[in-house]
């Protein structure tokens, strides 16, 4: 297994989230293209546990942590990080329909970044 | 050339083309359903590199939960049904910067690892990244736990006005918050659903 292929498109898939998040104007895209740029670390972490477990090879992983345990976690930062984004989605749509309920608009180059005198 | 080469390339090229898809389409619902096409595809190169209990959850949480989400805020926002022309900003120096990263980390992959061949992991097992959970990573699993609670109740508290203090305009107005009320129930419970989701591979 060539495992240049998965590192290929999670750059691929890095590189037009980062387009997405730059290029959208709608804060719900911009979510959308987030979870992209989540998606490609994710999947650079499991790739990393195929090729670099073979590449560790008789080399005791995480032998700081827990002397007897496999090497390659790449599966469990994998978890970790969905479970993160699935916390960010939230609060991001808590704060996005929030910001909707005041302002009646979700485009996110008209938020208002210095304090004003907004009449809501 | 394995099948699981094969597989792989055409998995890939579903996920990045539909993930471009996603960055251009101009209606706002067709960009989420080409978000599930892509995190499912996604799901599939994990399961191809041996990682079956991450792509369930991808599919559980990811598709499940995320982008139900993500449509459910769209239509909270009465965004309108036909293609919307004031999505994108002008293109300015955007496209480049994408392609620029992509470009870039790509190329750094492939001087990395070139075009060895690994060998094909054994299809992981619950058990095993159970043991690697709870054994090595058991204080970041408790830590991301602690973070899933004050999300679950930063999100509540976000999304309720009249729980927040708000003690700055003391006797002008207290009109505004009165039309906003209607809203109001129908919030706590997206977050909430999300986390419920989130904690089953937690």
């Amino acid at each position: 297994m060539h495992v240049t292929i998965p590192y290929v498109v999670a750059a691929a898939l890095f590189g037009l989230g980062v387009y997405g998040v730059l290029r959208r104007r709608n804060a719900i895209l911009v979510l959308m293209a987030v979870e992209l740029m989540l998606n490609a670390v994710n999947l650079i972490l499991v790739t990393a546990d195929v090729s670099l477990q073979s590449a560790l090879r008789g080399v005791p992983g995480e032998a700081w942590a827990a002397p007897n345990s496999q090497a390659g976690s790449g599966g469990v930062f994998a978890l970790f990080v969905i479970v993160l984004a699935a916390a960010e989605v939230g609060v991001g749509l808590a704060i996005v329909l929030q910001y909707y309920r005041m302002r009646k608009a979700v485009a996110i180059d008209e938020v208002p970044l210095a304090e004003e005198q907004v009449t809501e | 050339m394995t099948v699981a080469d094969i597989l792989m390339i055409a998995l890939g090229a579903l996920a990045v083309g539909s993930g471009a898809l996603v960055v251009t389409s101009t209606h706002l619902v067709r960009s989420g359903l080409y978000l599930v096409v892509s995190l499912g595809a996604i799901a599939g190169l994990y399961l191809v590199l041996g990682a079956e209990l991450v792509a369930w959850v991808q599919v559980l949480v990811y598709v499940g939960a995320v982008v139900v989400l993500l449509l459910f805020a769209v239509m909270l926002t009465r965004a309108p049904v036909g293609p919307s022309t004031d999505l994108d900003r002008p293109i300015g120096p955007s496209a480049l910067i994408g392609a620029g990263i992509g470009l870039g980390l790509a190329a750094l992959f492939v001087d990395a690892f070139h075009w060895i061949e690994y060998p094909q992991r054994d299809p992981g097992t619950a058990e095993r990244l159970g043991e690697q959970i709870f054994g090595t990573w058991v204080l970041p699993f408790e830590v991301l736990s602690i973070l899933l609670l004050s999300a679950l109740v930063g999100a509540i508290v976000l999304s309720r006005p009249d729980i927040g203090a708000r003690p700055a305009p003391p006797v002008e107005e207290p009109e505004p918050d009165e039309p906003e009320d209607p809203e109001g129930p129908e919030e706590p419970e997206a977050p909430q659903d999300e986390e419920k989701d989130a904690e089953v591979p937690a």
